[in-house]
């Protein structure tokens, strides 16, 4: 029963009694529509026997505040309350790195809290943190436990908290035509062209594009198509793991991943010690960037990165050969800094990484597009389980992918 | 308990014009005391001629409108819902006609305070009344639509709240009587457009008043049996109502309305008004 969906700014309110006969419900959507905004009747008993009283609860929509709070306003005179006509309870953290029990655990979406009495948006939207208060500048944010201290104020409970589902605030979401989650039957180019066009969007804008990517890039050879997004500005930020900077390396330097010739696919004699030989050389120099400003590393993704202002972030698992020294060992550490790199980031490419994809899919807020490229289904299908449903995934091998979206790229830029 | 018919009334010993609430009221035309004091005893005789018991709430010094006990609470068998008043002007009441209730062996029910979803206004009888099994309820000026789901929830009535648009007729009193189960005098301008609807969706029979009638109180009537009491001035009301099979009966009542009350005003119906079907 939901008018339009334009309106981005709601508050639900509850109406009871014998609201049929009285003709106060069409009373109060009719104030509703007169006033500016529209509604959606989110849920209706109508009383069967003549005694019983009837209830609805209604979702009001306008287009800002002011409007609303003047609807509100007009029909709370006829017995229309909100629903959640309270502040949000805060309760003081009692220990460092941990929340109080009970607490609010934030989703991807975008969330306000009531305090005094007024809507204020939550920050750093992220899912399974907690929301805490700065006391001084009175701004709610999502905080991950581990990062929580002594005395912070943090929401407790459901009241007082509302969470705008995405479909209502973001209507033009990029990939709107693509809503089921993943499947190896849609036609790639159109999704391929989309991407290709976030991507130049993004390329000028304020927004940046991150791709967030596993070391098949440089196993399948896609690593100069990556070099080639990259040094022609579409890509702004990079996210991966020591593999991926790995082989990339030693493909510049060894002409071999994981000591097998890129080229003519060739097992390179003692390749196995390439990768190895290619960490130990950046470590010799320092870091990446070092090896590329003393011309040990010439080529390839990450040299790209460092010519080209591409901010990269590497973080560390437990199996890691090396790692090179860019890597971030520490898991909360790495997480702190990719949160904090995201904050400018409007659309993300997840490559043939299940560990990273998962990783940057929990820190992104739910309006970010997400497109998850992966030659198995079931990296995308994890992604969207855990609740990164934005993602819009397409089943593909990885060197054919960045063929064609260099294609569409070409193609876009003509017109 | 079931009261046998009997009014609550209130002598005008302390009544008069001492600020003004409504726009009937004006500090500058005072009331005439003695002439006051003859109007009330003059309606009070012809309903004691009806045969009614009436019950009296002892006039307190400084509430010049206890006279007025329709709005004490809103009587429903041996409950009452005691009045909570909008105006500060009137709040001093509530405490005065509840202590009334209580030792008149009333189970007096209390709305929900302010912090636990109540702290609405609700003025009594003069914004609720039964019309066969149904409570109409006038909000907007003097009760919240609030409060009026409320009670339908805590008496387990059928309640039609209906917005009152005209600052003259501030009260549902003041421009609806139910006279019986399914008849009823009324004002239609002092509703808007859905309350009109709803009162002529659930009533079958409606006595609609002249404006200059129902500036002269006709619909705050007194309904006793057959027996209607009304202010002087509602000839045309007396004749429908004479045709209808109704005794009507013309008292002066001009010093209670520059406070903006009349007849119905004057009243409260212990035993449950004439039309009310409980």
């Amino acid at each position: 029963m939901k008018q339009d969906s334009k309106s981005s700014i709601v508050e639900e309110v509850e109406l009871r009694g014998h609201i049929i006969d009285s003709l106060l419900l069409p009373k109060v959507l009719d104030t509703i529509t007169s006033g500016g905004g529209t509604f959606e009747i989110r849920q209706i008993s109508i009383g069967s026997g003549r005694h019983d009283p009837s209830h609805a609860v209604l979702g009001v929509y306008a287009e800002d505040q002011q409007t609303l709070d003047e609807i509100l306003a007009q029909i709370s005179d006829h017995g229309a309350t909100p629903t959640a006509g309270q502040d949000c309870r805060l309760v003081e953290a009692d220990i460092d790195g941990a929340l109080p029990e009970g607490f609010y655990s934030s989703t991807n979406q975008r969330t306000e809290i009531r305090l005094d009495g007024q809507w204020t948006e939550v920050a750093d939207q992220e899912m399974d943190c907690g929301v805490v208060l700065d006391v001084d500048s009175r701004q709610p944010r999502c905080l991950p436990m581990t990062d929580v201290k002594q005395g912070m104020p943090v929401v407790v409970g459901h009241a007082g908290v509302r969470v705008f589902p995405l479909e209502r605030q973001d209507a033009g979401h990029a990939f709107s035509f693509m809503n089921s989650s993943v499947s190896t039957e849609k036609p790639k180019r159109v999704v391929v062209r989309e991407i290709a066009q976030a991507l130049l969007d993004n390329r000028h804008g304020p927004g940046k594009s991150l791709l967030v990517g596993g070391p098949a890039i440089i196993h399948t050879g896609s690593g100069p198509l990556v070099s080639e997004l990259i040094r022609r500005g579409y890509l702004q930020k990079l996210y991966a793991g020591n593999a991926l900077a790995t082989h990339d390396i030693e493909q510049s330097i060894f002409g071999t991943s994981l000591g097998v010739n890129v080229q003519d696919a060739q097992i390179a004699e003692a390749g196995h010690e390439h990768h190895l030989r290619a960490i130990n050389r950046i470590r010799r120099a320092g870091s990446i960037a070092q090896a590329v400003e003393s011309g040990a590393l010439t080529s390839g993704i990450m040299h790209d990165c460092v010519k080209h202002d591409v901010d990269f972030l590497l973080a560390g698992s437990i199996r890691d050969d090396g790692p090179l020294p860019d890597v971030l060992t520490d898991a909360l550490e790495a997480q702190r800094q990719m949160r904090a790199g995201l904050k400018d980031v409007t659309f993300c490419l997840m490559v043939a990484t299940m560990l990273h994809s998962v990783a940057v899919g929990n820190l992104l807020p739910a309006w970010v597009k997400v497109v998850c490229v992966d030659i198995n289904p079931s990296t995308v299908i994890k992604l969207a389980d855990r609740g990164s449903f934005q993602t819009v995934g397409l089943v593909t091998d990885v060197e054919p992918f960045f063929r064609s979206l260099l294609a569409e790229v070409d193609e876009l830029e003509k017109q | 308990m079931k009261h046998s018919p009997t009014l609550l009334m209130c002598p005008p010993e302390f009544f008069g014009i001492e600020y003004e609430i409504n726009p009937w009221m004006n500090v500058e035309v005072a009331a005439d005391h003695a002439v006051a004091e003859q109007q009330w005893n003059g309606l009070h005789e012809h309903l004691k001629s009806t045969g009614i018991a009436i019950e009296r709430v002892e006039p307190v010094q400084g509430l010049p409108d206890l006279v007025f006990t329709a709005n004490a609470g809103l009587v429903y068998e041996n409950r009452v819902l005691v009045s909570r008043f909008r105006h500060p002007q009137r709040q001093g009441e509530s405490p005065v006609f509840r202590a009334w209730f209580e030792s008149f062996g009333f189970e007096v029910i209390e709305f929900a305070p302010a912090d636990q979803g109540g702290g609405y206004d609700f003025e009594g009888a003069g914004d609720a009344l039964f019309c066969g099994d149904t409570l109409f309820a006038g909000y907007r000026m003097r009760s919240d639509a609030t409060c009026h789901q409320q009670i339908g929830a805590l008496l387990g009535v059928r309640v039609i709240p209906v917005e009152l648009v005209d600052a003259r007729y501030y009260h549902l009193d003041t421009c609806f009587c139910p006279l019986a189960e399914d008849v009823a005098i009324w004002y239609p301008p002092a509703f808007d457009d859905y309350g009109r609807r709803a009162i002529e969706g659930t009533i079958g029979n409606l006595i609609e008043v002249e404006q200059a009638e129902a500036e002269r109180f006709a619909c705050n009537a007194v309904v006793v049996g057959q027996q209607v009491f009304t202010n002087t001035g509602c000839p045309k009301l007396h004749e429908e109502l004479a045709s209808r099979g109704y005794s009507p009966t013309a008292t002066p009542l001009d010093e209670f309305v520059k406070a903006g009350g009349s007849a119905k005003c004057l009243t409260l119906r212990l035993d449950g008004e004439e039309a009310a079907l409980w």
